[in-house]
C-alpha cells in the first residue's frame, strides 16, 4: 500500500512543477514524469495492459508536446487573466471541488471494489465465463475485442477522426496553393 | 485516502486549465486531468492482494473448462481496465488535435498567450 502513496506524491509534485514552472519545455518534461508515475502505478494496481498502453501513449504524447514547444520563442507568459475570467475560473473550481468532496464521502473503501459485493455484476460474469466463451486468457482483451467490440470500433473511429483533423490543420502546402489561386 | 490524492491531482490539472494564459499550459492541464481520471477509474476496481485479470494454468480447471473460485474472488475488476484502455488511446488523439490547433495559432499570431490572441482579432 505504501508504494501507492509514494507514487501519488511523486505524481502530485511533478504535476505542481509542470503547472507552475515558466519554461514550457521543463513543464512538458514534468508531464512526462506524471505519465510515467501513472504507468508504474497501473502496474502495481494489477493492470499490466493499461501500464503498457500508458507508457507507449506517454512517449508519443511527449514527442507531440515537444514538437509544439521546441524552436518556438520562449518568452515567458506571466500575469493573471482579467477580473471577470478569474472570477469565473474560481467559481468553476469551487463547484467541481464541492461536488468531488461530496462524491469522496460516498466511495467504497480503497481495495474493495463494488463488483465484489454485487452478486450478478457484469465484471463477475466476464471473469467467470470470459475464458470459456471467448477463448481469451486475458479477460481485458476478451472484453475490448469481444464483449464490447463495438466500443473498440467507436474508439478507432474517434482516433481516426482526430488524426484526420490534426493532419488537415497542420498541412500547409495545399492550403497555401489554394490561397494563391484565390488571390 | 488514495482517492483524495487522485482528486487533488485532478484539481491541479483543472487549475492549470482554467487559470493559465499559455495555450500549451492549458493542454498540459487537460492531460493531467486525464491521467487523474484514468487512475481513479482503475483504482475503483483494485482489490487488496488481488491478481491481474489474466487466467493462467493454476487458476483454470481443464475438466470443466471453468476458472476456479479462488481466481474469481482474487481478480481485480476487468471492466474499468477495458474502458480506460479505450480512453487512453482517445486521449492521445485529442492531444494531437489540440497541439495542432496550438501550432496553427502560433503560426498565425506569433504567440501562445490567449489574451493576446483575443486582442489581435479582426
Amino acid at each position: 500500500m505504501v508504494i501507492f502513496y509514494v507514487l501519488l506524491v511523486f505524481m502530485l509534485i511533478a504535476a505542481i512543477i509542470a503547472v507552475e514552472t515558466d519554461d514550457l519545455l521543463s513543464s512538458v518534461i514534468c508531464v512526462g514524469a506524471v505519465g510515467v508515475g501513472g504507468s508504474i502505478m497501473f502496474l502495481f494496481l494489477r493492470a499490466p495492459d493499461i501500464a503498457i498502453t500508458q507508457i507507449v501513449v506517454e512517449v508519443l504524447g511527449l514527442i507531440i508536446l515537444i514538437r509544439a514547444t521546441i524552436a518556438r520563442d520562449l518568452t515567458f507568459i506571466s500575469g493573471d487573466r482579467e477580473f471577470f475570467g478569474l472570477v469565473v475560473s474560481i467559481v468553476i473550481m469551487l463547484v467541481i471541488f464541492l461536488a468531488g468532496v461530496r462524491v469522496l464521502g460516498n466511495l467504497p473503501p480503497f481495495g474493495t471494489p463494488v463488483f465484489s459485493q454485487v452478486p450478478d455484476a457484469a465484471s463477475r460474469t466476464y471473469i467467470a465465463e470470459g475464458l470459456q466463451k471467448t477463448g481469451a486468457a486475458n479477460i481485458v482483451a476478451a472484453i475490448i475485442l469481444d464483449y464490447r467490440g463495438y466500443d473498440t470500433l467507436g474508439e478507432a473511429t474517434v482516433l481516426f477522426t482526430s488524426i484526420i483533423g490534426a493532419t488537415v490543420m497542420l498541412r500547409s502546402k495545399c492550403r497555401k496553393s489554394l490561397e494563391d489561386r484565390n488571390g | 485516502m488514495p482517492y483524495a490524492m487522485c482528486f487533488l491531482l485532478f484539481m491541479i490539472g483543472l487549475y492549470c486549465a482554467v487559470v493559465k494564459k499559455n495555450m500549451v499550459k492549458i493542454v498540459i492541464g487537460l492531460a493531467v486531468m486525464e491521467y487523474a481520471v484514468n487512475l481513479f477509474l482503475i483504482m475503483l476496481g483494485f482489490r487488496v492482494n488481488g491478481a491481474a485479470p489474466i487466467v493462467d494454468k493454476t487458476c483454470y480447471d481443464p475438466a470443466t473448462g471453468r476458472v476456479t473460485a479462488g481466481f474469481l474472488n482474487a481478480a481485480v475488476d476487468p471492466l474499468p481496465q477495458a474502458l480506460v484502455l479505450t480512453s487512453i488511446v482517445i486521449g492521445l488523439g485529442t492531444l494531437a488535435l489540440l497541439i495542432s490547433i496550438c501550432i496553427r495559432t502560433y503560426e498565425k499570431y506569433g504567440t501562445f498567450d490567449i489574451t493576446q490572441i483575443r486582442k489581435l482579432k479582426g
